[in-house]
């Protein structure tokens, strides 16, 4: 009751002392903010769904232009070369699902296999009890300090000399097993787990590795998640690593295969319509996948993995 | 498994289910982060060209590298953008954080901003050319609109470095904010409610309460921004490849271009290790700067 009693005091306070007019610039500031956030992905739809020459004639028009699905036929293979040109695409075939599913394939490789393993060493960090263990974890946090791109170039060559340059394994091998980040941010979660949960069950009988898939695991399962859709995320979205290693269509991904949709621009000028369908079906999955678990995500971004 | 069987966990070792354990993400660490990590500083003193073995030339690539005008200008570009990106992001997250915190709890509004980081570095660089694009483009017809002239963002010397730092911040500010907007709750409120019981107003609590308690927090936030932000490849590579005429021609744009354009591995592993020492020296020079490790509450 008497906390009850405060909050109402503050209120009263709060809106004599804080004049409407400052809150509401400061709404408005927001309100500018997520029209920024937003208006680009309005714009990307927009543009997808009007004509080429449409969009040269009307370059401000808020709606589409000449309403057409002829940019997503174009992005998804699903017209004929003369048809693509006559539009204003490249007409150079475009292997839309082979690379949807090579990126599908490297994000779920790379994500299912670092997180589970990361686990597996954070669990060994965190509550298993062995000698050298604080050295071992000094060596995997001085590995934070390693930025990613100063291994890209080494990594190419080791990949190379494996033999698996141009392979979806190349592209996903190197964070597959670990990254220190994903290991740091888990042993976190762990050590805040109290140890009486573990005891009570070990006291039941089972097993360390019973308890750690039983028992700590689950109850990790809102780090492991948001860690598990970031690490999808981040992987779904690299660039810079496959196209080091991938050269074709076999092991091309959606963001290589974006840039070189990009890159391949037809005598008439780049062909915006196609080009923003297919960055609208390369993005949809990412903010499908966010709003799935978008309520558990946002709210543990945060300091638990670096503080 | 014979160590998974009942006994207290005070009792003894764990090292060989350690070792099971550990194993994947320490033979990962090994191959993949250690390995690559001293050969890179191996390959940085030699002349490698990937079909032949690498040979070794001692300092001559870094003393190429001294003398490389291009790559003195790589560097100068690459610290340009890094100014504008981390300056503009770090202000306009910290504004997106406070308001985030002070006006509202909505999930749903954190969940808004974080969206462009939901696209890849490529997406936000195609749909900004685009909207961009000095003839066709939605925002020059703003320009236009406003009074002033088309501006050539993307195709321009002095515009492109800032347009592509702009670009990054609108992809990244949202992930940033909520990173702060995580360190601002554990303010605790009643610093606040003492605070306006004394009269203060918002502008002076944020000067007074939020900024100095939320130091720690935006020391490393920094920290973590501006060593990613030293990384800029993706955007570069779609929209304006370097160009015009080297202006952004960023310093991880010309290593990809010294290795796989030019096949000197050798090169461009000394100029990778050139980086490595710069964001070094950036972050120990930040932490004691910033004196990240220490709080001011409590």
């Amino acid at each position: 009751m008497a906390a009850v009693a405060t909050t109402t005091v503050t209120t009263v306070r709060r809106t004599r002392r804080r004049p409407p007019l400052g809150r509401a610039v400061a709404w408005a500031v927001m309100a500018a903010i997520v029209l920024v956030t937003l208006l680009p992905f309005y714009w990307i739809l927009r543009t997808a769904l009007s004509t080429n020459t449409g969009l040269a004639a009307q370059p401000a028009d808020l709606l589409p232009v000449d309403f057409t699905t002829g940019g997503f036929e174009r992005a998804l293979g699903l017209q004929s070369t003369e048809e693509a040109i006559a539009q204003g695409g490249s007409g150079a075939g475009l292997a839309f699902w082979r690379y949807l599913l090579n990126s599908v394939l490297v994000s779920t490789l790379i994500t299912a296999c670092q997180i589970f393993f990361s686990a597996m060493a954070a669990y060994a960090f965190s509550r298993l009890r062995w000698r050298g263990r604080d050295k071992v974890f000094g060596l995997f946090l001085a590995g934070l300090m390693v930025p990613t791109i100063f291994t890209l170039l080494p990594n190419f060559v080791l990949i190379k000399e494996l033999g698996l340059v141009d392979t979806l394994l190349g592209i996903a091998l190197p964070t597959m097993f670990m990254t220190p980040f994903a290991v740091f941010f888990l042993r976190q979660f762990f050590m805040n787990i109290p140890r009486e949960v573990e005891e009570a069950a070990l006291l039941d009988g089972a097993g360390k590795v019973r308890v750690f898939f039983r028992v700590l695991l689950p109850m990790a399962s809102t780090p492991v998640l948001t860690l598990a859709v970031l690490t999808y995320i981040t992987s779904w979205n690299d660039y810079f690593w496959p196209l080091m290693v991938s050269y074709s269509d076999s092991s091309r991904v959606l963001s290589v295969a974006l840039a070189v949709f990009r890159a391949q621009t037809p005598q008439t000028g780049t062909d915006w319509s196609g080009l923003m369908a297919a960055t609208l079906i390369a993005a949809l999955p990412m903010l499908v996948l966010f709003g799935l678990f978008a309520r558990r995500i946002v709210g543990s971004i945060g300091f638990t993995g670096i503080k | 498994m014979s160590i998974a069987s009942s006994s207290p966990p005070t009792s003894r070792g764990d090292g060989r289910l350690a070792a099971v354990f550990l194993a994947p993400a320490l033979l990962g660490f090994l191959v993949f982060l250690l390995w690559p990590t001293l050969r890179g500083v191996y390959l940085s003193f030699t002349r490698f060209n990937l079909l032949t073995p690498a040979e070794w030339v001692g300092l001559d690539n870094y003393v190429r590298m001294v003398n490389d005008p291009i790559f003195w200008d790589s560097l100068q570009v690459t610290v340009a953008y890094v100014v504008i990106n981390i300056g503009v992001q770090t202000v306009a997250a910290l504004a997106i954080a406070v308001l985030l915190q002070r006006l509202t709890q909505s999930a749903v509004l954190r969940g808004i901003v974080l969206t462009p980081y939901l696209m890849s570095n490529v997406v936000a660089g195609i749909v900004w050319l685009w909207i961009l694009d000095t003839q066709l483009g939605v925002g020059n017809e703003i320009v236009t609109a406003l009074g002033a002239d088309r501006i050539p963002f993307l195709a321009d010397e002095t515009w492109s470095i800032p347009t592509i730092a702009l670009i990054n911040v609108w992809r990244h500010v949202g992930y940033t904010a909520l990173l702060l907007f995580a360190g601002l709750q554990a303010i605790p409120q009643h610093l606040y409610e003492a605070a306006k019981v004394d009269g203060a107003g918002e502008w002076r609590m944020f000067w007074r309460i939020t900024l100095p308690l939320l130091r720690p927090v935006l020391a490393v936030v920094l920290i973590m921004t501006v060593i990613g932000s030293f990384q800029v490849f993706d955007t570069v590579a779609v929209t304006t490849m370097g160009g015009p005429a080297n202006a952004t021609n960023v310093l991880q744009y010309y290593i990809y271009g010294s290795a796989f354009g030019r096949f000197q591995f050798g090169y461009a592993s000394a100029m990778s290790v050139a980086l490595l020492i710069v964001l070094t020296a950036i972050t120990v020079l930040q932490y004691r700067l910033t004196r990240a490790g220490r709080t001011d509450l409590g």
